[in-house]
């Protein structure tokens, strides 16, 4: 956990004092709707369908207990008693009144939480690996940097108004949880030879409208002119970034109009002028960082205890443990990712008495540490194995020990038109129905990890270009028709999927993926060649076949 | 639009020139880019002083030459959410060395100026004249800085250490 000192805390109150001006203003008409509206947007408050919604940021997808409970009272103060984590490390909440904003932020900020910057043209939160500082063979914890990067991108003078948004995640692992090749700058934390921390800097990834995965732009940036580097690229961005055209402004544009020669060798220019000023980061400084990371006084523990061999004769443990429990850097330590995703519900969601709940477990059983993901789940990252069988069991009361983490009923989908004001469709109730037709834990088995998103519009909220199957809603003469794509991966082979053929209706989405995996089932070479592979190797054809030969 | 400066709504002493306005006689000016670059000697020359004002696309490098004798650059916001001035006031205040009048105008609100005066902006034209009132109580709103620029404000980081150097003592 990082722990927020008065300096820290100053800023978010501070924060949370001129936000409630702003509002007031608004309400007395002081502003206009069009200059409040970027202020609210900084301040993470969207006006939707049917209310304001507001989001709220999870650095790096860190949360203390503490905070998980100032979530729920959030949720059950200002809202309708739940709310919806987001694949950006957020959680929104839907039904918020704006004259109340102000207080539930001032709620939030006594447990050092914030809503700065999740959304607007700046910079927005931080993304990291879920299971940074725990995860096996991991170079450090990322979470160091993301913090760094976090203080230094909050309220800067020269990047809150920039032509779009901004978005950085870091990895520090050969498995990439953070899916940096879609971000605007992806971090990749290595050592060089000589053993020191740097980074692989990406550039120009991006989901949306016009989708790229990012390009290597810096094989090697030392740690230290870390924040230079970023400073130099977002001021080209700041600069040349197209603002004529909204579609056309994320950097991801300019890198590609300019090619990422071209684009790199500005961004070199710049950097030289300024990677020797103040913005170079001393050890210290890094130091005191990771001094204010507390991690937990793990235990000597044995790497099999009793208690898990003992539940090992429960198949429905058994299910579960599989594929939610996975690997800890400490011996006796697990990681336990919780599924948001239970059948038929809306992904994501979580009510405030499971908030409240998942907190208490947490102090039992986690450090008092909750971590959520970008595939909307959460996880305790500290798990002794001795207590797994008992943690099941009451994860299981609560309805949060569904077996399906990276199955195909996972599913990360957007709001869609049931709550947002861009959608052109609908994607929780295709959700919904997609869970009930793979709810056999023996079928989604032996189906494997295969992992489905789904897009309300082209906004790619749901991260569809890069689901092994992506299903996008658009709309076509006032009909929700759905764009399906297969072959897509957000992790460290990172590819956007290709499109299997004509748009379906929505009653037709899930016979189509039905098809899909009974396709993949047939075609792959062992049970082992995961979904996606099996669409690599043989490409969109046989699927296209199999899905059209009969519509 | 009322115009502020050391934290006080002042008079304006410049008067702006259009492209094609004749040059007066004396006084304070302020003169588009295109025509100050075209027609610097002159301008610089006469009596009263010279100020710039910079279009926000326009490369700010171009003006290095000018800089010692420029009374005023006044950089503008044609929108409060297009922040390319922001860059263009680093700029000139880090990297080029400009210690004149920076001014700031267009669409300049009072949410703005903690930002603007971190940029390195002294003046302000403000749209509404609440906010130029409301000027000193909005720039203070802020006591933490988390990022150096050249505007003195120490950060978060470094009080941080000074704060960790001064626990030290004695210890």
């Amino acid at each position: 956990m990082y722990a927020y000192d008065e300096i820290d805390r100053t800023l978010v109150n501070e924060r949370v004092l001129e936000f409630r001006d702003q509002v007031k203003r608004r309400l007395s008409g002081e502003l206009t709707e069009d200059e409040f509206k970027m202020l609210r947007l900084q301040n993470g408050v969207y006006l939707q369908l049917h209310a304001y919604m507001f989001r709220v940021a999870i650095p790096y997808g860190t949360l203390a207990s503490n905070q998980l409970r100032a979530l729920a009272h959030v949720a059950r103060k200002y809202d309708r008693g739940y709310g919806h984590f987001t694949t950006r490390q957020n959680i929104q909440f839907n039904w918020i009144k704006l004259a109340e904003l102000p207080d539930a932020l001032a709620d939030l900020a006594e447990v050092g939480i914030h809503a700065m910057q999740t959304s607007g043209n700046n910079m927005r939160n931080v993304t990291s690996d879920q299971w940074a500082g725990v995860a096996p063979g991991e170079i450090e914890d990322p979470r160091i940097w993301s913090e760094l990067i976090r203080q230094h991108t909050t309220l800067h003078p020269e990047f809150s108004f920039l032509p779009r948004k901004f978005k950085i995640a870091i990895t520090a692992s050969d498995h990439d949880r953070a899916a940096i090749k879609v971000h605007d700058i992806g971090l990749r934390l290595i050592k060089n030879e000589k053993g020191e921390t740097g980074f692989e800097v990406l550039v120009g990834g991006g989901l949306g409208r016009t989708p790229f995965i990012g390009k290597t732009i810096k094989h090697f940036v030392h740690g230290r002119d870390l924040l230079s580097y970023i400073e130099a690229i977002l001021r080209v961005y700041n600069q040349y970034g197209r603002r004529d055209n909204i579609y056309k402004a994320r950097i991801k544009i300019l890198v590609h109009e300019l090619g990422i020669e071209k684009f790199s060798r500005e961004v070199e220019e710049e950097w030289q002028q300024i990677r020797n000023s103040s913005l170079q980061i001393d050890d210290e400084v890094i130091e005191d960082i990771r001094s204010r990371f507390i991690y937990p006084a793990y235990e000597k523990l044995p790497h099999m205890p009793d208690e898990l061999r003992q539940a090992a004769a429960d198949p429905d443990f058994e299910a579960w443990r599989k594929n939610s429990v996975a690997p800890h850097k400490i011996p006796g330590y697990s990681i336990v990712t919780i599924s948001l995703k239970p059948i038929g519900a809306p992904p994501g969601d979580a009510t405030a008495e499971q908030m409240d709940a998942l907190a208490d477990l947490a102090d039992k059983y986690s450090f008092g540490e909750i971590r959520v993901g970008h595939e909307q789940n959460l996880a305790l990252p500290h798990v002794a194995k001795r207590d797994l069988p008992a943690l099941w069991k009451a994860l299981d009361r609560l309805g949060l020990a569904t077996p399906n983490v990276n199955l195909i009923t996972d599913i990360i989908a957007c709001p869609g038109l049931d709550y947002c004001s861009l959608a052109n469709a609908r994607s929780i109730p295709i959700a919904q129905e997609l869970t009930r037709r793979f709810a056999n834990h023996e079928l989604a088995n032996l189906i494997g990890r295969l992992h489905i998103n789904i897009s309300g519009c082209i906004n790619a909220c749901g991260h569809h270009h890069v689901g092994h199957i992506g299903i996008l809603g658009v709309e076509k003469n006032g009909e929700e028709v759905y764009q399906i794509t297969i072959g897509g991966r957000a992790d460290e082979g990172a590819a956007l999927g290709n499109l299997i053929g004509p748009g379906v209706k929505f009653d037709e989405v899930a016979d189509v993926v039905e098809d899909i995996v009974e396709a993949y089932l047939a075609l792959r070479e062992r049970p082992e060649e995961l979904f996606v592979d099996t669409v690599k190797r043989l490409g969109v054809e046989p699927f296209k076949e199999r899905v059209y030969a009969t519509r | 639009m009322p115009l502020v400066n050391g934290g006080k709504i002042v008079n304006d002493g410049f008067v702006k020139l259009a492209v094609d306005t004749p040059l007066p006689e004396g006084g304070d000016i302020l003169v588009p880019a295109e025509r100050f670059l075209s027609e610097a000697d002159a301008l610089l020359e006469r009596s009263g002083k010279v100020g710039v004002i910079w279009p926000n696309n326009r490369d700010i490098a171009e003006l290095v030459p000018y800089l010692g004798k420029l009374a005023s650059v006044a950089l503008v916001f044609p929108s409060f959410r297009d922040g390319r001035a922001y860059s263009q006031a680093r700029l000139l205040r880090e990297r080029y060395g400009y210690r004149g009048d920076l001014r700031a105008t267009g669409q300049v609100l009072r949410d703005q100026f903690v930002f603007m005066l971190r940029a390195g902006f002294d003046s302000f034209e403000v749209k509404k004249p609440a906010d130029a009132e409301a000027f000193m109580q909005t720039a203070k709103r802020y006591s933490v800085f988390y990022q150096p620029t050249g505007d003195g404000r120490i950060t978060a980081l470094h009080r941080r250490m000074q704060l960790r150097h001064s626990e030290g003592v004695g210890t």
